[in-house]
């Protein structure tokens, strides 16, 4: 396989038979609490996917330059070559997403008000979804190379978009039907959810990561 | 060794990010002065950046506010024409299709980024600000206090019995920023020197934490307000009121608009409290029933202990028992949303329509 098929490979798999929240179950929160209208599903979805393929991206940097192990050899000199700080990632990561997402929120509103009205007011909600720093820290385990890294981010993004906008669908749907009085609300919302889960269970034999 | 690398490496990853984040925020989100345009008349100077809201209490223009700004009252509507930019997520709960479409925005969501034309109510340009001396602070049990302000330099402030005012509470230990709070006024609106409060502890709440760790008898207060809807209407009907807890304060207000105006309606007072050590100001309540000229006092206990020959049970039970039907009878409720709720559900119940249910609801 040539390292563009290997990329293709990697973000359809993201998509699809691994999907971050319909086989892994991270980001629920923004997932079962954002979901009710397709509006707000599209607005959420694209900024989740903005940042976990930037933060992908910038995680890995700083893994590869400051946490792997033997990384500071760059900074500290041969030395270093059995430093290994990997255990540091949580926190570095979380940091990492935290200042990134208020950056962006910045700019944002600095440079268009109009995106910053469509996007800016989720941003906010996603510094503390789960599937971001779940990205970043599957992307270690998985000893991916910077290209690959973006591309896992992008496909887990995209993923994870097309998982909310499809539960949105399916809710705005379900306004009509007559949901049992004790399923109401996040009930109903969490049997949907493994419903889908199931279907999307159908993807999986298709691609391996 | 290894320690020392991990700690400076985090330490300096995290102080380069927050750095280029403060450095953004200068930067970019710099709108210079922006103009506010208040009713098409009077136009006042601000720095951009900052809430609406915020803006406008900075000059004097007081909106009410029962969150302080959070965007969880829904309080703070003013009508947006210029300037306000779209309306956001976390204001769309509080408006309706009618307040929507007549450009009515929440004033603590809006941040100023340009010139902005506000329309202000004009009854809320009307509200003061007052600078009060704290005169009475006292226990009325274990987690509710009574404060008497009394207004400076002779100043007057001119209510009408069950509105309330906003507490400024200034920054401190519990609160980096001033915030306000809304309290009924619970003393009679003939005395325009003083304002009396009723305050209790909420548990880590800014404004209650002051008030009970900080404020001194002597200290200085800012007030402002009046504000609210909640007052007697003129009718000839029978009075329920409901109240709980420190929703007595309006009530009393009320009761002393009675006495002094010899209101001959009759009315009744149903006020609930869960154990005896709940329960506050009885004695003052009761002797409005020698004052008013047909006015009954029913305090009620949800777990009364022995000796109490009051009634017993929650205060919609109580209610219940009393109230046969609902004909010729308006209702004021004060308390918390609960039990507002359940009340007013009593009440349907007994034929007492909306419009004859009148009530003020802790945010």
């Amino acid at each position: 396989m040539t390292p563009g098929q290997n990329l293709f490979v990697i973000f359809f798999a993201a998509v699809f038979t691994n999907n971050i929240l319909l086989t892994y179950f991270l980001g629920m929160c923004p997932f079962l609490g954002c979901s009710r209208e397709v509006k707000t599903a599209l607005g959420l979805g694209t900024a989740v996917i903005f940042v976990i393929t930037c933060t992908s991206g910038l995680n890995w940097i700083v893994y590869e330059f400051f946490l792997r192990q033997g990384a500071l050899t760059w900074l500290l000199g041969a030395g270093a070559e059995t430093l290994d700080l990997t255990y540091l990632r949580f926190i570095i990561f979380i940091v990492v997403i935290a200042a990134f997402v208020q950056f962006v929120e910045i700019v944002i509103e600095r440079v268009s008000l109009r995106l910053y009205y469509a996007l800016g007011v989720f941003l906010p909600l996603i510094t503390v979804n789960c599937a971001i720093l779940g990205v970043s820290l599957f992307m270690v385990i998985r000893d991916y190379s910077f290209l690959s890294a973006v591309a896992y981010g992008f496909g887990s993004g995209v993923g994870w978009a097309l998982a909310i906008v499809a539960m949105a669908g399916i809710r705005d749907r379900m306004k009509k039907a007559n949901v049992p009085h004790g399923l109401e609300g996040p009930g109903i919302t969490l049997i949907i959810a493994g419903i889908m889960a199931l279907a999307f269970m159908g993807f999986s034999g298709i691609i391996k990561l | 060794m290894e320690l020392l690398v991990a700690v400076s490496i985090t330490c300096i990853l995290s102080a380069v990010l927050a750095a280029l984040v403060v450095l953004a925020d200068a930067a970019l989100l710099d709108y210079g002065e922006c103009a506010i345009r208040v009713n098409g008349e009077k136009e006042i100077k601000v720095k951009g950046g900052g809430a609406l809201l915020a803006a406008l209490m900075d000059h004097k223009i007081f909106i009410p506010s029962a969150c302080g700004g959070r965007g969880s009252c829904g309080l703070c509507k003013l009508k947006v024409l210029e300037g306000g930019g779209q309306v956001l997520p976390t204001e769309e709960p509080y408006l309706d299709e009618e307040e929507l479409a007549g450009n009515v925005r929440l004033s603590c969501q809006i941040k100023v980024r340009n010139d902005i034309v506000v329309e202000v109510p004009e009854e809320l340009l009307r509200v003061r600000e007052f600078v009060t001396t704290v005169e009475g602070l006292t226990d009325l049990n274990y987690d509710t206090k009574h404060i008497r302000l009394k207004l400076n330099n002779g100043d007057e402030i001119r209510f009408t019995a069950g509105q309330y005012i906003q507490f400024n509470v200034p920054a401190y230990g519990g609160s980096r920023e001033p915030v306000y709070r809304a309290y009924s006024i619970a003393s009679p609106a003939k005395d325009v020197t003083h304002v009396d409060l009723v305050v209790r502890l909420v548990p880590n709440g800014i404004c209650t934490t002051y008030v009970f760790d900080v404020l001194k008898q002597g200290d200085q207060v800012l007030i402002n307000g009046p504000y609210g809807d909640f007052h007697l209407r003129d009718t000839d009907a029978e009075i329920l009121f409901v109240a709980g807890g420190s929703g007595i304060a309006p009530i009393l207000s009320m009761l002393h608009e009675m006495a002094e105006k010899g209101i001959d309606r009759k009315a009744t007072f149903f006020y609930g409290a869960g154990t005896l050590r709940d329960l506050y100001l009885v004695e003052e309540t009761k002797a409005f029933e020698e004052s008013v000229p047909d006015f009954t006092f029913v305090p009620t206990l949800a777990r009364p202990e022995d000796g109490w020959d009051g009634e017993a049970g929650l205060v919609t039970e109580v209610l219940d028992r009393h109230v046969a039907d609902g004909k010729d009878k308006e209702a004021y409720l004060c308390g918390s949303p609960g039990m507002i709720d359940a009340v007013v559900e009593v009440l349907h119940g007994k034929g007492i329509t909306d419009d004859r249910i009148f009530y003020d609801k802790f945010a």
